[in-house]
């Protein structure tokens, strides 16, 4: 955490409006079964998952803890972290006072599986789960429109299906696509999400079916963060470069759980070999940081943290304090505290617009 | 700027080996032969190629486009015009991307020789970096060994991305002999190509692989710290080049962040991986990723420590204009370290054969 002094902490900041950009509701399979059809749960029941990793069950990486949640996360009902909306709502909502949390289900969501048409179904499932089973009974959820990325045309039918549902905030990609995600397969996406009016949100992890890293595959899951970062970092250079935002001028980017920090100095890089190699892009008619500081929002979590707070804040004022959305990853291991994770020393301005003004705005909430 | 009469030690300068011919006084009958018989053209990498902007400053380049193919040609700019005592040539011609585990070592040992011979025996002022065949860690301990005798060998080099990250294992009797002849890792920006350069796939520009170089430096920081190796080798030195530096700070952050939420995974880290970093690290001066000297100067500021920076041009490839390759921004106090005093400190060799240095 960035702790700079210590000061009365729960009583004045718990006055602050938040908006959570970044909360994981867990379906299970059998929650998504209403919205499968017979095939569907038959073959899921019969071939299971296939993710472009080898593992039947888990990751490539383990996670630090079951789930990757926190251990007090785990609904005294039962059922797995985040499963359980009465207790999500207690122990999250109402607890850090949140007004709106935008929700982005991971696993089972059938992103980047190896079979397209499997994933295009179990999006539309979890899309409607979504609804039905969250926002429906508790309005400060909002859901995401996930798609099955890998597919451009069945993702474009689901974004179409829930263009005009205020009940959705954001298009749902994962980081790891199977091409870089400027490359024109992937346009008719950006262009559906426009036409919604709908930003499109990049939640990092999901298997590329390429190694994770240009030198191979690393060991351990302290590396699989690290290279979150640097996947998305490889990621927008691809939409920049490849003219993507010449070509969507109202197409808006939400990282999340990306991290911020190493965002300023991605637009340097980008401006400087830009100016040397212009002729290669001849599309890219500007400097790629202002297409970065345009067309892209960055979710907080998480946090970087440092012993020279004023140095965090070069930062996010170099990426701008109104690109900045609070979130808090519930129920996931990493969590960052509503309370204790903005560097106390930033202004209540500043501090408003992280928490929910900026998000409020993106994201049209009331 | 002098220091006992040092202007700049060049940490970073590229020899072009300007033909495949070159190195064939430096093969052996078979090599040579399959050169003729099999039609090989060339080893140059996609990771320069010849003409981009990148690979050499327009008025670097002779009548043929080439340039810095001579010892002549890297004296008349590094030592003439940017006044450098020493520079350390790291030959990037890319003998990395060979699959044959014989050939790679065969060209590898020729390349070195080149090196020797058409370099280092012409100027004094000239160092190297030993070229590895990393295909196969027992060849790359072999030519580590063969090289090392000769003393104007400084460092060994690798580049950012190859088939597996640097940190494993296999690797680290690569790191027992660097420590052993007291020779730093040198990284430089460059791929062997076993894998797409990013995690998406091959990128469709250039650009985009040149950008990714940075990405590829974060992963192998990460690797070489996450897999222990500087607790397993206390003294070795890594020296990241032409990587952009700017990155650094902001992954730091993260790094050592979820180095205090994982460390249960790698218990052998027992320090945050910023304090390894500032101990065990240092990078080359060019390029210097920023816009405005005014930001250059706080970049500076963010790596919190004025040992990291070692001054270099990256002649002849194309990263600033003029003859100062030192980004304006640099605070004056902070430039005669970056120019002499951290390359000396990080070289033994450097130091070794310039005692006064040594003793200051």
């Amino acid at each position: 955490m960035n702790i700079e002094l210590k000061q009365p902490l729960r009583t004045a900041k718990s006055k602050l409006s938040i908006v959570d950009c970044d909360i994981h509701p867990r379906a299970s399979l059998e929650d998504l079964r209403p919205y499968l059809s017979n095939h569907w749960w038959h073959y899921i029941q019969t071939y299971g998952l296939r993710q472009r990793h080898g593992h039947v069950k888990g990751y490539p990486f383990p996670k630090p803890t079951p789930l990757a949640s926190r251990r007090d996360s785990w609904p005294p009902g039962g059922g797995p972290p985040a499963s359980d909306l009465d207790f999500t709502r207690e122990q999250h909502l109402d607890f850090y006072g949140i007004e709106h949390g935008i929700m982005n289900p991971l696993a089972p969501s059938g992103q980047g599986d190896q079979n397209a048409e499997l994933s295009a179904a179990l999006a539309f499932a979890i899309n409607e789960w979504q609804v039905a089973d969250w926002v429906r009974r508790e309005p400060r959820f909002k859901a995401s429109v996930v798609v099955p990325y890998e597919d451009a045309v069945a993702s474009v039918a689901e974004i179409r299906r829930r263009a005009g549902n205020r009940d959705f905030a954001h298009v749902l990609l994962l980081s790891r696509t199977s091409e870089a995600l400027g490359r024109r397969r992937y346009w008719p996406i950006f262009e559906a999400a426009v036409e919604a009016g709908l930003p499109v949100g990049v939640h990092v992890f999901g298997y590329s079916g390429w190694a994770m890293t240009g030198t191979g595959w690393p060991s351990f899951y302290l590396e699989e963060g690290i290279e979150n970062a640097t996947t998305t970092q490889q990621l927008i250079a691809s939409m920049i470069m490849e003219g993507v935002f010449e070509r969507y001028p109202d197409l808006k980017v939400v990282l999340i759980e990306t991290g911020f920090a190493w965002l300023p100095a991605l637009g340097w890089r980008l401006d400087k070999h830009w100016q040397r190699m212009r002729d290669e892009v001849p599309h890219v008619k500007r400097p790629p940081s202002e297409y970065l500081r345009e067309h892209f929002w960055v979710s907080t979590q998480p946090m970087e943290e440092t012993d020279k707070a004023e140095q965090l804040i070069d930062v996010m004022e170099w990426i701008g304090f109104d690109r900045l959305l609070f979130a808090s990853d519930y129920p996931h291991w990493d969590f960052d505290d509503p309370f204790l994770s903005l560097p106390p020393s930033l202004s209540d301005a500043r501090r408003r617009a992280i928490y929910a003004d900026n998000a409020r705005a993106l994201y049209r909430l009331a | 700027m002098t220091m006992n009469g040092l202007h700049s030690i060049d940490c970073d300068v590229h020899p072009t080996v300007p033909d495949i011919q070159a190195l064939f006084p430096y093969l052996d009958e078979v090599w040579r032969e399959s050169i003729e018989t099999r039609g090989i053209l060339s080893l140059e990498s996609a990771s320069y190629p010849p003409n981009a902007p990148i690979t050499a400053r327009p008025d670097w380049r002779g009548p043929d486009g080439q340039a810095a193919t001579s010892a002549a040609d890297i004296g008349r700019h590094v030592f003439d015009r940017f006044k450098s005592s020493i520079a350390i040539c790291n030959c990037l011609y890319g003998v990395q991307l060979v699959l044959n585990e014989d050939m790679a070592v065969a060209f590898t040992r020729a390349l070195n020789d080149w090196i020797a011979k058409e370099w280092l025996d012409r100027d004094d002022r000239l160092r190297a970096s030993i070229v590895v065949p990393m295909q196969n860690v027992e060849s790359a301990v072999e030519e580590i060994e063969r090289c090392a005798p000769d003393r104007r060998f400084v460092q060994i080099l690798v580049l950012a991305m190859q088939e597996v990250p640097l940190g494993r294992r296999q690797f680290w009797p690569i790191y027992a002999a660097a420590e052993r002849h007291k020779l730093p890792l040198g990284i430089h920006a460059g791929s062997s190509y076993r894998h797409p350069v990013t995690a998406l796939g091959w990128p469709t520009y250039y650009v985009e692989d040149y950008v990714a170089q940075a990405q590829g430096f974060q992963s192998q920081v990460a690797s070489l710290i996450s897999e222990g190796v500087f607790a397993k080798f206390p003294a070795l030195k890594v020296v990241l080049m032409e990587s952009g530096v700017t990155w650094l700070p902001g992954f730091l952050w993260r790094f050592s962040k979820y180095w205090r939420g994982l460390r249960t995974e790698v218990p052998w880290v027992d320090r945050p991986p910023e304090e390894i970093v500032r101990e065990h690290f240092r990078l080359t001066l060019q390029p210097f990723d920023t816009p405005a000297p005014d930001l250059v100067e706080r970049a500076v500021e963010h790596l919190r420590c004025d040992d990291m920076l070692l001054y270099s041009s990256d002649f002849p490839h194309w990263q600033f204009d003029g003859d100062d390759p030192v980004p304006a921004g640099i605070p004056q106090a902070l430039r005669r370290k970056i120019l002499v005093e951290n390359p000396v400190a990080t070289y033994d060799r450097l130091k070794a054969d310039r005692p006064e240095e040594a003793a200051r």
